[in-house]
């Protein structure tokens, strides 16, 4: 049976350009980045020309670029970092790997609207001259719900002006030109699993007046700003991945973004009690998010897996449970127990993959609510 | 037959899966999460979710992980400490059989289509008249009738305990003969969301403030304190503060309104009936009808009477809370939950 992937936002398969270039660096041999000889000097061109292309997809300097573990380790070091010099401020829809770092910190946590906004009187509330950082996601993971920093920026300059902006854009990073809309944020994190490149490498990338202490320290790599010897066939296949988006981004994102609209309005059509999470013009082009009344998400992951469909519910425990939502919980007390499907789009999806969970899911949720219905009948 | 094993990440049910896959079944493997706290295997039990998902792997079986946090504390933990609470000595397994592996996770099988239920449990079943009834494992020292009484035939037409028949010893072989990472797991601990370190005290004292007691004899009369009366189980010895006592005393009846603890000798500590409000009897005993008042006592002869158990030879306190199962031989007749 064939495998229709539909969980590409939890992460999305390497790019060809990618899988080749990490391919061709792992079996060139290359020295430790920070060596005097020639084998060394290769694999620090190569870090160097990956720390570019790089900067080039967030339109951003090179010595910005800081080498990182992934999204995480970069969220970490922004947040964690600046905890030291301030009280932190977020939204309530972050990642856990923000929102858990600033609960750490004793920081603050702002609530959103209920189409996933950022409370923005809430955040003037929030902002004082002490707060050093502010971190809002630009595209949420679960949800896909866009949030314009420009409006975050304007609040943050007024009400704590010497606070630096973060955000976590690694859900963003796969989909929107992070030149223009990540503009107003000092950091930003990015990880290359999600954007067509291989897992555990991820940036921060800091303007100068915005780097945050280290917290890994040791051979002073990445500028001291991450210790540890750079994954340089990571960076290389984090590069070729930013180089072939940077390419077709716009083109793709188009095409994804019709191939999610037929799906979603589809299902919608087939499905009683289906509705999306937030508003479509709000949203990341290849995100399709629902709550879907009279079913347990659960059950609708097990059948549509049974099926050779990959999807989630919303974000997983370690224990690989699918939770309550913390982010629909904060856009709404009843979201937080909905049922929720996520049918998340990537580069690579086809109308076939579309085509097959049209065919699959309404008779999953029709079989689900039938069963349940005589469970609660007997 | 499509079959939804509950995996707890122990080496019993490892073995239930892997026989269930051998005899041609369409198996899948689900791990509960039930507890969101802290745990002897970390938050989320996650050490025993990732040695459940291993098993599935290496016998090539899809595995997921159902969340009933939320049911398990409803049902499970919070009966639990309202039971401490009042005096009563609750058995936290038996309400979870009772209400998550085989109500819920059942209930769930069926909307996913899944024809049974089957868990690592070391019990068998048995028909009588044409109904399932519930019979002890093979593996005596190892046999959870007691905690799965509350299973009534319907139920029991829907489970599978393919351990049943085996001992630990052959299970732990076959687990290991299949390679299985639980092979050698130690055995799980009594209240699993207690954890060794911090322990019941410190469980219940977080939640419902434990309140000292006093201690008197049968006759009313002061003679000693305890320092949580919400910790005494009738019938315990050790842990009661006794002036001077002569004899070999227990509690023998906790009153948390009164604040005290009645207690007495060998003498007091035996009943002729022991009340239990919500018997349920499956079926009558064919052979002597038996007993068993906790999970690890044997089972002695008992006649029915109106509201509860009969002894014809002296029994021992059942603490309030507590099981009483009817046996005929080795198959589970009935039961209910001991009152005061």
């Amino acid at each position: 049976m064939r495998q229709t992937y539909l969980d590409h936002a939890a992460t999305t398969p390497m790019r060809p350009e990618a899988i080749d270039a990490v391919g061709d660096a792992q079996r060139t041999p290359h020295g430790n980045p920070t060596g005097a000889h020639g084998t060394a000097r290769l694999a620090r061109r190569w870090l160097e020309e990956a720390r570019e292309s790089v900067a080039a997809l967030v339109g951003r300097d090179p010595v910005e670029v800081c080498f990182t573990s992934g999204g995480t380790e970069a969220d970490d070091l922004a947040v964690s970092g600046f905890a030291e010099r301030g009280a932190i401020v977020c939204g309530a829809t972050e990642h856990h790997a923000v929102l858990y770092p600033v609960e750490r910190a004793g920081g603050r946590v702002v609530g959103v609207h209920r189409d996933g906004g950022i409370d923005l009187d809430a955040l003037a509330d929030a902002l004082d001259p002490t707060v050093a950082l502010v971190s809002v996601m630009l595209a949420n993971n679960e949800t896909g719900r866009v949030i314009d920093l420009d409006e975050i920026a304007a609040v943050v300059r007024e009400h704590a002006p010497d606070a630096k902006l973060h955000t976590d854009a690694v859900q963003a990073g796969a989909w929107l030109d992070l030149g223009t809309a990540a503009a107003a944020a000092d950091l930003l994190s990015l990880s290359a699993h999600k954007l067509g490149g291989p897992m555990g490498i991820g940036v921060l990338v800091a303007r100068r007046d915005a780097e945050p202490p280290p917290r890994v320290l040791g051979g002073g790599q990445e500028r001291g700003r991450r210790a540890g010897t750079q994954n340089v066939a990571g960076a290389v296949g984090f590069a070729a991945a930013a180089d072939a988006l940077n390419d077709d981004r716009s083109a793709m994102a188009e095409r994804v973004r019709s191939l999610r609209d037929r799906m979603e309005d589809e299902l919608i059509a087939a499905i009683d009690g289906a509705t999306p999470t937030v508003p479509r013009e709000h949203r990341l082009p290849g995100t399709c998010h629902l709550v879907i009344d009279d079913v347990a998400a659960e059950s609708m992951i097990v059948l549509l897996d049974e099926a050779g469909i990959a999807t989630s519910a919303a974000s997983s425990c370690a224990s690989g449970a699918a939770g309550a939502s913390h982010v629909l919980s904060a856009m709404g007390s009843d979201l937080g127990a909905a049922s929720t499907v996520r049918l998340s789009l990537g580069w690579c999806s086809e109308a076939s993959d579309v085509d097959r969970v049209l065919d699959v899911l309404p008779d999953v949720v029709r079989g689900l609510r039938s069963r349940r219905a005589a469970v609660a009948g007997s | 037959m499509r079959i939804l094993v509950a995996m707890s990440g122990g080496v019993d049910s490892s073995v239930a899966a892997a026989l269930l896959r051998d005899e041609g079944h369409e198996v899948v493997g689900v791990t509960m999460r039930l507890w969101g706290g802290p745990s002897d295997t970390g938050c989320c039990s996650a050490a025993d979710v990732d040695d459940a998902r291993r098993v599935a792997q290496q016998l090539d079986l899809p595995h997921f992980v159902f969340d009933y946090a939320d049911e398990f504390a409803r049902h499970v933990v919070d009966p639990y400490v309202a039971d401490h609470r009042a005096g009563r000595t609750p058995n936290p397994c038996i309400e979870c059989n009772r209400h998550l592996k085989f109500d819920r996770l059942l209930d769930h099988a069926y909307e996913l289509g899944y024809d049974a239920v089957a868990t690592g449990h070391h019990v068998r079943v048995a028909e009588r008249d044409g109904r399932p009834l519930l019979r002890r494992a093979v593996d005596l020292d190892k046999d959870q009738s007691y905690v799965l009484h509350v299973l009534d035939p319907e139920v029991l037409g829907r489970c599978r305990f393919p351990i049943g028949d085996l001992t630990k010893a052959d299970v732990r072989a076959l687990a290991a003969e299949l390679g299985l990472r639980t092979a050698a797991k130690p055995e799980s601990q009594d209240v699993c969301f207690i954890s060794r370190a911090h322990g019941r005290r410190a469980f219940l004292g977080d939640r419902i403030p434990l309140r000292p007691g006093r201690l008197v004899d049968t006759e009313g009369r002061d003679v000693g304190e305890v320092d949580a009366i919400e910790l005494v189980t009738v019938g315990q010895r050790r842990g009661l503060r006794l002036a001077g006592a002569a004899e070999r005393r227990f509690a023998i009846d906790v009153d948390v309104e009164a604040g005290t603890v009645v207690v007495g000798g060998t003498d007091d500590l035996l009943v002729t009936e022991t009340p239990v409000p919500d018997l349920v009897v499956h079926t009558a005993a064919r052979d002597e009808l038996t007993a068993q008042t906790s999970a690890h006592g044997r089972p002695a002869p008992v006649e029915l009477v109106d509201g509860g158990v009969r002894w014809p030879a002296p029994h021992t306190r059942v603490a309030p809370g507590q099981a009483v199962v009817l046996y005929d031989g080795d198959l589970v007749v009935g039961g209910g939950t001991a009152g005061r």
